[in-house]
């Protein structure tokens, strides 16, 4: 449990510098042309700023959704290499852990977690991600709501 | 309907290269020099955001004095090199940058 404190402790900051993105991201969704519905959803189903940045910015353009998908692959492929690079402190760890912390598998968690790889590492994983992330989420779901509200008022 | 099968695409895109490697961890055998390679990756992926993110701009590269962003990195930098703390280091930055955006015209 200490570690689930300081896991949440150490990334408060990067809950609050999340705030910003999620406004932006609200007010660019409701541009694009997005529903409320869609807009929250794209937020829980594609867990990456730069996927949904450049999903709405594409949207807006009037882009092939062929090309979306493919271009959000390319811009998704250092995931890639985080995922390898942790490879080694995983594998002893069962698949029902390993499918949903790769979900949640951001720039920032891995910012994080790379600093303690030494140290009891996947605990360190789970337990800087999912504070985190859970508050990455609210946060991220209220600002939507409030960048969605201020766009459609303008 | 089709809005939503994007989602799903692009959710499987984002979703399978963070979870391949991960999944596999235990059937695949990397070489050893993929391995050294891949003790790297934090460093060089790391700095290729930041750097981007510091000295970018929309109209090309920025790295003049007046780069407001390059100028508040390198307090977050130092703040960080002498504290080693996460939360003076954030806080440094936004306020040098927030400072710097509302008060200095450069």
């Amino acid at each position: 449990m200490i570690h689930v404190k300081n896991g949440a402790l150490a990334t408060l900051a990067l809950v609050i510098a999340a705030i910003p993105f999620g406004v932006v991201y609200g007010a660019l969704a409701e541009n694009a042309g997005l529903n409320f519905m869609l807009t929250i959803g794209m937020s829980a189903l594609v867990f990456g700023g730069a996927s949904q940045f450049i999903a709405v910015t594409l949207l807006t353009g009037g882009a092939a959704y062929a090309v979306i998908v493919a271009t959000i692959f390319v811009v998704n492929l250092r995931h890639m290499l985080y995922s390898a690079n942790l490879m080694p402190h995983v594998k002893h760890w069962p698949q029902r852990w390993r499918i949903p912390l790769s979900f949640i598998l951001t720039d920032e968690t891995f910012a994080a977690v790379s600093n303690h790889i030494h140290t009891a590492f996947f605990a360190m994983l789970l337990c800087y991600d999912w504070p985190y992330q859970l508050g990455l989420l609210f946060t991220v779901l209220v600002s939507v709501l409030v960048g969605v509200l201020v766009e459609g008022k303008s | 309907m089709t809005e939503w099968l994007l989602i799903m695409c692009m959710g499987l895109v984002t979703f399978l290269p963070r979870l391949l490697p991960m999944a596999l961890a235990d059937k695949l055998v990397l070489p050893d020099w993929l391995k050294r390679a891949l003790a790297f990756v934090p460093i060089a992926v790391l700095t290729a955001i930041v750097t981007q993110a510091t000295f970018v701009r929309t109209d090309g590269l920025d790295v003049a004095w007046t780069n407001i962003h390059a100028i508040a990195a390198i307090v977050a930098f130092l703040v960080g090199l002498i504290t080693q703390r996460l939360y003076l280091t954030i806080t440094a930055g936004l306020i040098s940058f927030a400072l710097l955006k509302l008060f200095v015209v450069l």
